[in-house]
């Protein structure tokens, strides 16, 4: 094994112009990622963005094999991997073996695919696992748009979809559309997952979209923290990784992976902390079933 | 506050029951029956969540409506997932504007009471002390309490509880029964409570019905 291989910084201002695109999209992305995030953790759908990311990656494969375009293959993929999660697992008790059912078969599909396609093996492995310099100035339109249409629909839905997340009874009482923002927020999440997959690649997706807002969540339960650190926590990941993997002959994700994962167990260990210091403990009070008198309404 | 004119609920072939029942304004209206006679589903139809198969519902003088501000709901005791991002206070804001499109932007609303107002039906629940602690390391009893201020929050004029009380131990029972209790005498709230556990309510309540039987006693 050569070191060289993993990190070499020789030519770096050379080498960086060629990825200044990956570095945009790594942003965007870690920003999509995170925010989206925080809803896969208070929603507990970490298995479908990994059902989701499996056919987005069939769906792109496909593209790559009849020769359409491999960003379109993957919202395609995603999008109909969402809607199905939504539709046939609505119930969060029928969901994981809905999930456990597409999987497979997706990944199925995209190997299916691959084995077809005569092109450059390149193309097949950055599928699964992530590539930099793929993209080029028309990917990445597809890449900013795609990311925008996701960050409008959550910045609308955010309150509500929150409010249903948390107790869909109470938030159906209270007028929220409960009903349509599960599905709605399904979309998006595929859209989200469409455009991780292309950098970060299908396998790896979970990286980008549930271990940095996994992290937030350790240190703050703030609602306006958590989403932001989660941002954060992505977008370093992401950028990071890129900026370390350009100088190297291996895929980017374990990079992004790896300083993912690292910022999680620092998250978790200030958590820690942070909870032995009194998260869980009352300012000093009254006893619990003091009855207060008349006022304060 | 409430009336019922031959109002009738089914499910296909099956009448789940069939009302005529008026209560007034500050009455505490306990709601009994066995699983399935239909007791959420009746707070469903003054939620103006579900229709009547036929007969006549008003709330207020008007036809539940979605979503009103003078409806207040507290739910049954469920689990809040792990490391949801939320603490005690906001689950009582999203009480106010929780149902409103857009980003929880802090001090963007004109209606600067909201913040207020969380902390005044905090207070009056007695979960000040707690109002920061995340909401999964709350128990059950704190969580209830929480609930009821979220309900209180839009100072509602009728208060559905669908079963609050559900898998509390008797001494939060007892303590969550008198919050709502106490804001009906104070506030001349309308009560209307559905549980299964009869002793904690049964001092404060003004009539019981059994919608199994369809009996007003």
């Amino acid at each position: 094994m050569n070191w060289h291989e993993i990190i070499n910084f020789e030519d770096y201002g050379a080498l960086l112009a060629l990825v200044q695109n990956s570095i945009i999209a790594g942003a965007v992305l870690g920003l999509v990622g995170g925010l989206a995030g925080t809803f896969v953790i208070m929603r507990d759908l970490a298995f479908a963005v990994h059902g989701i990311s499996e056919l987005s990656f069939a769906g792109a494969a496909a593209a790559l094999l009849f020769g359409a375009s491999v960003a379109g293959g993957s919202i395609a993929g995603a999008l109909v991997a969402a809607a199905l999660i939504g539709v046939l697992g609505s119930r969060a008790r029928d969901r994981g073996s809905v999930i456990g059912v597409l999987m497979p078969f997706g990944l199925g599909l995209g190997v299916l695919f691959l084995s077809l396609y005569e092109g450059r093996a390149a193309n097949k492995f950055g599928l699964l696992t992530g590539q930099i310099v793929a993209i080029d100035t028309p990917r990445l339109s597809w890449l900013l748009a795609t990311s925008a249409a996701v960050l409008v629909c959550l910045a609308v839905m955010w309150r509500p979809l929150s409010f249903a997340s948390l107790d869909p009874h109470v938030a159906a009482a209270r007028g929220v559309p409960v009903r349509l923002l599960s599905p709605a927020f399904m979309l998006v999440l595929g859209l989200a997952v469409a455009v991780s997959v292309q950098v970060v690649g299908a396998l790896l997706v979970l990286a980008l979209i549930c271990t940095p807002a996994a992290a937030a969540v350790r240190v703050s339960a703030s609602p306006v923290v958590v989403p932001l650190l989660s941002a954060a926590l992505a977008t370093v990941s992401v950028v990071g990784g890129i900026l370390l993997s350009v100088g190297s002959s291996i895929p980017v994700s374990p990079y992004v992976t790896t300083i993912s994962f690292t910022l999680y167990g620092v998250c978790r260990a200030v958590g820690a902390v942070r909870k032995r210091r009194g998260w869980t403990t009352r300012r000093p009070s009254p006893r619990l079933d003091t009855v207060r008198s008349p006022g304060a309404l | 506050m409430i009336s019922l004119r031959d109002a009738v609920l089914s499910y296909g072939d099956r009448t789940l029951w069939r009302l005529d029942l008026d209560v007034e304004a500050g009455e505490f209206l306990v709601v009994v029956g066995s699983n399935g006679s239909g007791k959420t589903s009746l707070l469903k139809v003054l939620l103006g969540l579900r229709r009547l198969s036929s007969g006549t519902v008003t709330v207020n003088g008007r036809p539940p409506r979605r979503g009103s501000d003078i409806v207040g709901y507290v739910p049954q005791h469920r689990a809040v997932v792990p490391h949801t991002p939320l603490r005690a206070r906001d689950l009582v804001r999203l009480g106010i504007d929780g149902h409103r499109w857009g980003l929880p932007l802090p001090r963007s609303r004109p209606r600067s009471g909201a913040r207020h107002r969380v902390e005044a039906v905090l207070r009056d629940v007695g979960a000040e002390t707690f109002a920061d602690v995340p909401l999964d390391l709350l128990s059950g009893g704190e969580l209830q309490r929480v609930r009821v201020a979220q309900a209180l929050a839009t100072d509602p004029r009728l208060l559905l509880c669908d079963e609050p009380l559900l898998s509390l131990d008797a001494e939060h029972q007892r303590i969550v029964a008198e919050l709502v209790d106490r804001r009906r005498r104070e506030h001349g709230t309308t009560v209307v409570f559905v549980t299964h556990e009869l002793d904690p309510v049964l001092p404060l309540a003004d009539r019981v019905l059994d919608v199994g039987a369809a009996v007003v006693s």
